[in-house]
């Protein structure tokens, strides 16, 4: 049995005992299964990754079932391992291992645990099929259950009104770029007469050039299905103008935020991106508008990470900020710096999430940031986690000795973009430019805010429960001591609030991510880079671009650098230094700070554009066309005249026996005059 | 001479009077089932006539079926009019109305 298989159906047979056993079978038999089948899909996922690191292992297809076969229709279960899955699956199966053992801890206390592991595990599944597929229909099929665990998990405290509408956001918004995704699958094999990965990839050079009518316009192939495939990973990665799912998603326990909204799901299509690289090559005009489309949501969506004040939204933006990197690198052509971002930023991105679910998990589920300060000496662990964190997003390093994971990806994408020479590439080189000194801002406002300063704890409602709750008992046993307690506790802030340092089963997943947020980057980078024979043909990879990269001036190369340290002085100086900044700042351009605090009124947009018309709509078509029409003169208008006819034939029956001894002989003396006439 | 007609003229004054004796009597019951072995015998009389006008015994044979049809009928109609008097403690015709819809 080839490995993949077990790696593939680990997951689906532990989510499966976990999640229909449940109560059956308790919170820990279902806790160690999928556990224990996650650390067993991603330990046997390593040796396929080291195998390919080292050339040894060749590309192959597991085939599995038949699947459909329908005239010229024909495609199969089948799981494709090839250099580009093998980086997915040790992402996928590292991240979620760690995570569900990260869960043990933050979920300790909820009362349904066996579901949420069930879950977690059939994501990964999911996300498995995704990645090994080998023709988009199986793709398509992993998408969707991607898209589905991510609906469970958001709404996974279903009783939270909030969590529930975050669900269903993301899933219809995410519909609106399955659309795109489903098109573009029809006009492939409508083209191409097959939805084989393989053959849409070896015959689409043939088709560079050709055209093809659409909506009534002479449009060119290649482009018009690049782009539909497109839209499909802009709702799935939350790129800008679908995006405003992936902030609401946050709703979800944080080892979701971690694992499926950071490092795997939403990293879906820039996957999908670099599956069909040869074929995305062909359509000049869709890399620029991936390009362009990346470029503006790693920007657009730094800023809104800037001023937010919830934690995990703003790691949340940083996330999405994050992926337009790695469209633009994809766009510029630089798949293999898309495909290292993806790596590194799986890594330190659920690291910052994992640790920001510490501190929640240490501050007694308090998110606001306002709230939080001075907790480094408090959780010296995760505080530590989330620097490693913090400096692999920034990309701090020092050109060619040693740099955090960030570091090599980012740099690599700006220089990609910078080589690339065409007005789109110098967009996305300046607006990553400037995304990354707003993500070096935002990334040390998040660890000034938290872990320095001095606390700000006693406004927090949740801490202020936390400690009514402790001094409760304290009452009781000392009669009158509350009022001293509350007066001493708010003299530093803390309104006597002591924060707890997380359990080993969350501080080693923070552990080993932070290796390999401080390492993935200096270990992997010339393989994933310079790695013609690591690639093996798995991506479209471009030998001049490469070339190009390597001779980019010297300031384009530390640039990067530079804006980091700009981003992480203005910081200082905001947060540490001098405090009221901020206030100030946010007085004299109140406008500005408003229109990107209230997230650029995507949200408010779309609600007057769609959701409040289509609510309007819906109203009508009830109001006027069901109730009016339909109900009126349907079921409810028959009812009314059986109502009345029966009404009227009910005076008949009178009872009386004269009566019906009337009617009988009418009926006879009618009959017999029939029959006489 | 009493002819054919004078019968069956007799036979219809029964008979009318049987029906009207359904209809317009709002009294008791036992009149209704008098009316109609009123209506009956009219029937028969108008066998009967018939069978001697036409020489033919088939009438007859058939007055004596509805004789005994009619007394079987008397018989059933008064055992359940007194089962009804036993429960309702009424026989009166517009107390009968327990069918109405």
């Amino acid at each position: 049995m080839h490995p993949i298989l077990i790696i593939v159906f680990a997951p689906l047979v532990a989510a499966l005992i976990a999640g229909l056993g449940n109560r059956f079978i308790g919170n820990v038999a279902a806790k160690s299964v999928t556990t224990a089948g996650l650390f067993l899909a991603a330990g046997l996922s390593w040796p396929i990754f080291l195998g390919f690191l080292g050339g040894t292992a060749t590309a192959e297809v597991v085939p599995v079932l038949k699947w459909v076969q329908s005239g010229t229709l024909t495609f199969d279960w089948a799981l494709r391992v090839d250099t580009l899955t093998a980086i997915m699956l040790v992402v996928i199966n590292s991240v979620s291992a760690l995570v569900h053992l990260y869960s043990w801890g933050y979920m300790e206390e909820d009362s349904d645990q066996p579901r949420f592991f069930a879950y977690l595990s059939l994501f990964t599944f999911a996300m498995l099929m995704l990645v090994t597929a080998d023709n988009l229909v199986q793709m398509f099929f992993g998408w969707e259950g991607v898209g589905l665990a991510s609906y469970l998990l958001i709404g996974f405290w279903y009783k939270k009104p909030s969590a529930g509408a975050a669900a269903i956001k993301a899933f219809v918004v995410n519909r609106v770029g399955d659309l795109g995704f489903m098109l573009g699958i029809f006009g492939t094999f409508m083209v191409f007469g097959t939805t084989s990965i393989a053959e849409i990839l070896a015959a689409a050079p043939s088709m560079s050039g050709s055209t093809i009518t659409f909506v009534g316009m002479r449009l060119y192939t290649m482009d018009i299905l690049c782009i539909l495939l497109f839209i499909g990973a802009m709702g799935k990665s939350a790129q800008l103008g679908l995006h405003t799912w992936l902030p609401d998603a946050m709703e979800g326990p944080t080892p979701v935020s971690a694992l499926i909204h950071a490092a795997t799901m939403v990293t879906a299509g820039v996957f999908m991106l670099c599956r069909l690289s040869p074929m995305f090559e062909t359509a000049p005009t869709a890399l620029t508008i991936v390009t362009i489309v990346g470029a503006a949501t790693c920007f657009f969506a730094a800023t809104i990470g800037t001023t937010q004040w919830d934690i995990k939204r703003v790691i949340a933006y940083s996330t999405c900020s994050q992926l337009g990197y790695m469209f633009f690198a994809a766009g510029v052509g630089a798949y293999g710096a898309a495909m290292f971002h993806l790596f590194t930023h799986a890594f330190f991105k659920a690291l910052l999430f994992l640790g920001a679910g510490s501190v929640i998990h240490a501050m007694h589920h308090e998110q606001d940031m306002r709230y939080y300060g001075g907790l480094r000496k408090k959780i010296p662990l995760t505080f530590w986690a989330m620097m490693m964190g913090t400096l692999a997003i920034t990309g701090v390093g020092i050109l060619g000795v040693f740099g955090f994971a960030g570091f090599y990806s980012k740099d690599a994408i700006l220089e990609a973009a910078y080589a690339r020479h065409n007005g789109a590439g110098q967009f996305a080189f300046w607006a990553g430019a400037i995304a990354a000194l707003l993500t070096s801002f935002y990334s040390w406002r998040l660890m000034f805010l938290t872990f320095w300063g001095r606390p700000r704890w006693e406004q927090s409602e949740h801490i202020q429960h936390a400690v009514h709750d402790a001094h409760g008992h304290d009452d009781h046993a000392h009669g009158h001591g509350h009022d001293d307690h509350h007066g001493h506790g708010s003299d530093d802030g803390t309104a006597g609030y002591h924060p707890l340092e997380s359990p080993v089963s969350m501080l080693l997943p923070l552990g080993i991510l932070s290796l390999g947020a401080v390492f993935a980057g200096f270990v992997f980078h010339h393989q994933f880079i310079d790695g013609a024979s690591f690639w093996n043909g798995s991506i479209f990879y471009n030998e001049d671009l490469i070339h190009a990269m390597h001779g980019v001036p010297l300031w384009v190369k530390l640039t990067a650098t530079i804006v980091m340290l700009i981003g992480l002085a203005g910081a200082y100086v905001a947060y540490i230094a001098k405090p009221d900044i901020p206030a100030k700042f946010v007085a004299s351009f109140g406008a500005l700070h408003q229109f990107v605090y209230r997230k650029w009124y995507f949200d408010e947009l779309y609600d007057a554009l769609f959701v409040k018309p289509a609510f309007a709509f819906g109203r009508w078509f009830w109001q006027l066309g069901d109730v009016g029409t339909i109900d009126r003169f349907g079921p409810n208008g028959i009812a009314w005249v059986v109502e009345r006819s029966s009404v009227a034939a009910k005076s008949i029956q009178s009872g009386y026996v004269y009566t019906y001894a009337l009617i009988m002989l009418l009926g006879l003396v009618g009959a017999v005059t029939y029959v006489l006439l | 001479m009493i002819g054919i007609e004078h019968y069956l003229t007799v036979g219809a004054i029964l008979f009318v009077l049987g029906v009207l004796g359904i209809f317009l009597n709002r009294k008791n019951v036992i009149v209704i089932l008098m009316a109609v072995e009123l209506i009956l015998l009219a029937v028969n009389l108008n066998l009967v006539a018939f069978s001697a006008f036409l020489n033919d015994l088939t009438g007859q044979v058939f007055a004596m079926l509805v004789l005994t049809v009619a007394a079987a009928e008397a018989a059933i109609g008064l055992a359940i009019l007194v089962i009804y008097f036993r429960t309702r403690g009424s026989i009166a015709v517009d107390d009968i109305n327990r069918m109405k819809g």
